[in-house]
């Protein structure tokens, strides 16, 4: 059975240093919920607390509606997928995988069968007998997820586990991961400072930052609807605008700044505050004239292909950096370096973003 | 050796060679061997050394049976000869004395490598070497004194209300061996807490996290992770530990009984008392053979490997 894990107001300090500032998520039984953000952001003291390694300074962690304080990670219906996997190197990959029911007094026979079958379900049949030493990287992620799910855990929690393997790789278990928690059901959080990894895989991303939680919502608005600036910044790359913002229309705002007069979205709860315009590179696109608004000249100072697309790198009056991303359709005309042209973008496709929410 | 010499010339290389060479052959190989061709010899007068009477014979070593005496062994009543009993002693109150600092080092090594705060480490560390910076021999004595019938340890147990007669430790409680067992265990504590240490030291924390993560309560994590992983460790203390008690010298001729012998002090009488090096060499011959079977068979029980220890 797969449970829901709701964090109320969850605080965590290390002595005077606070990890995790008022959390407050609910997610779903069954879920693929990513926590993600760059190292130190708390993400990984979220699910330490989760998994009954640290108690919250204050608030309260329930799974499954029930309140978990004071629990120890032994009796958690939780399995945590540690980085480096931990698994036990002196154990054959059968009693590793069966350890969690050697430990609930589950008969031999009872265990290797169920260790075989979740080998089976983790696609390394044969395996049973083996060394840890003995298996690739990608076959020790697997055996990992397989020790966890064989105690049935109402949730996975998973410690980035694949940043330790190549690129190949990761991709190959990316999908496996996703597969196997559709097959399971099993409520999965997942902790990742790899922003593609958080938005192809989850139902839904929590990003971070210095403990606190930016945004919750489900990866195409994390990309394409950030709440502020850091969201913004941290799953993708941006050409940001500084300036003045004027009044607010049909949740339109102008924004004049010394590279000239902009027009962006704004979010009714971002106005009032001091602003900057994000655009994305790809919204960007460059031509030989200006566009009737949203337009700067730039020089061309660099031109990166990188094979589906190409990334043009520019500099504007007063030093400003640009860049734009030219898709690769044998179309698009890339202009080349030294180049003077002019970068233009959708007001639809900018907005105006207060900075990270960050403790004052 | 080619490596050797590439790496640090043949001058450095060859004083390497030397400076081992004469460690293994001249302190370890050549005393061992004379030690081994006397234990064959008789004892003689000066004059009848080499002549007539000076042949070879395995004579010496058969005096460990002579002098049978009556004797139990758990109840049941033997007759043993005396240097076999004091033998039979000297070794199984050796293993209760490894067994004994197995019992106390292996939580407290625990303890240093995992869970005390790393900064309080050397503070720990330092408090645990002190003693050891007084001479065996002050330390036996100190025993000595804290076990004797109007010594401190009867005085508090006796203010605290356990006990109302003093008991006199020397001859023992539970056996004659006691006094020795507990200064033994005392002295060589450390022998057994810092392999064991440092096998813990290099455990990578998660795999404990992870056992108890799955669900395994304390004692198995130690049973089936924490263990396995510490048993070099654990291997090379219980050798280093069993071997120096059996043979301490010290400890047994300060604080034993008379009804307490320990096997180094009868050779010791061989060599010092009766001057008679031929038995005494045979003795410490016999003594060395059994220890190191006595090891091997006990790595072979617990399934440790050589190679183990040596890490």
């Amino acid at each position: 059975m797969s449970a829901g894990i709701e964090l109320e107001n969850v605080c965590c300090d290390f002595g005077t240093f606070r990890a995790v500032d008022n959390a407050n998520v609910s997610i779903k039984p069954g879920e693929f919920f990513s926590f993600l953000g760059p190292s130190g952001c708390g993400k990984t003291t979220i699910l330490r607390m989760v998994s009954g390694f640290i108690e919250p300074t204050e608030g309260a962690i329930k799974i499954g509606g029930k309140d978990v304080k004071g629990t120890r990670p032994n009796q958690r219906p939780t399995a945590l997928i540690f980085q480096n996997l931990a698994l036990f190197p002196l154990m054959p990959i059968w009693e590793n995988i069966a350890f969690g029911l050697e430990v609930r007094g589950v008969d031999k026979a009872t265990r290797r069968k169920k260790a075989d079958d979740l080998l089976k379900l983790v696609d390394l049949p044969g395996a049973a007998d083996k060394m840890v030493s003995q298996l690739s990287g990608g076959q020790k992620q697997r055996v990992a997820i397989a020790r966890a799910l064989a105690v049935e855990p109402s949730v996975m929690l998973l410690d980035e586990p694949l940043s330790a393997l190549d690129l190949k790789l990761r991709q190959h278990m990316r999908a496996e991961l996703r597969a196997i928690q559709k097959r399971t059901g099993v409520t999965f959080i997942y902790i990742t400072h790899d922003q593609g990894e958080a938005l192809a895989m989850s139902d839904r991303v929590g990003v971070m930052s210095q403990g606190r939680i930016q945004q919750i919502a489900v990866p195409r608005d994390i990309y394409d609807n950030p709440v502020n600036g850091f969201v913004a910044s941290f799953v993708g790359e941006n050409n940001i605008f500084e300036g003045d913002v004027g009044p607010v229309s049909a949740g339109m705002a102008g924004l004049s700044s010394p590279h000239g007069a902009f027009r962006a979205r704004i979010a009714p709860e971002a106005q009032g505050k001091a602003l900057k315009l994000y655009v994305r590179p790809e919204h960007t696109t460059l031509s030989k004239t200006a566009a009737a608004e949203n337009s700067v000249e730039m020089e061309v100072t660099e031109v990166a292909f990188e094979g589906a697309f190409i990334s043009v790198h520019g500099v504007a009056a007063g030093g400003k950096r640009l860049s734009a991303e030219v898709k690769n359709d044998g179309i698009t005309v890339v202009p080349g370096v030294g180049e003077k042209v002019f970068a233009s973008f959708d007001a639809a496709r900018a907005l105006l973003l207060p900075d990270a929410n960050v403790r004052a | 050796m080619q490596d050797l010499i590439r790496r640090y010339g043949t001058g450095l290389t060859a004083v390497f060679c030397l400076l081992v060479a004469f460690w293994i052959i001249v302190l370890v190989i050549l005393p061992n061997f004379a030690m081994f061709e006397q234990s064959f010899r008789p004892y003689l007068p000066v004059v009848d050394i080499g002549g007539p009477k000076d042949f070879y014979s395995l004579a010496n070593y058969g005096k460990i049976f002579d002098n049978g005496f009556e004797t139990t062994i758990l109840g049941i009543p033997v007759t043993m000869p005396i240097h076999i009993k004091t033998f039979l002693d000297t070794v199984f109150y050796s293993a209760v004395v490894t067994f004994l600092t197995l019992i106390f080092a292996y939580p407290l090594a625990y303890f240093l490598a995992k869970v005390a705060h790393p900064k309080s480490i050397p503070t720990l560390l330092l408090l645990l070497f002190i003693p050891m910076w007084v001479s065996e021999a002050l330390r036996a004595f100190a025993w000595y004194i804290i076990l004797t019938f109007n010594g401190p340890l009867n005085a508090l147990l006796k203010a605290l209300g356990i006990i109302d007669q003093g008991i006199r430790w020397q001859n023992g409680v539970f056996t004659s061996y006691d006094a020795i067992v507990i200064v033994l265990t005392y002295c060589y504590v450390l022998f057994m807490l810092f392999p064991i240490y440092t096998a813990i030291t290099s455990l990578d924390t998660n795999q404990i996290e992870a056992a108890e993560d799955l669900g395994s309560p304390w004692w198995r994590t130690h049973w089936r992770v924490v263990i396995p992983h510490a048993k070099p460790g654990i291997a090379s203390g219980c050798v280093m530990v069993f071997m120096l008690s059996a043979g301490s010298l010290l400890v047994p001729t300060v604080v034993g009984s008379t009804k307490a012998n320990w096997f180094p002090q009868t050779i010791y009488t061989w060599f010092n008392d009766a001057l008679d090096w031929n038995t005494g060499a045979a003795y410490s011959m016999i003594f060395l053979l059994v220890c190191i079977v006595f090891v091997i068979l006990a790595m072979r029980v617990f399934k440790v490997k050589l190679s183990d220890i040596a890490k």
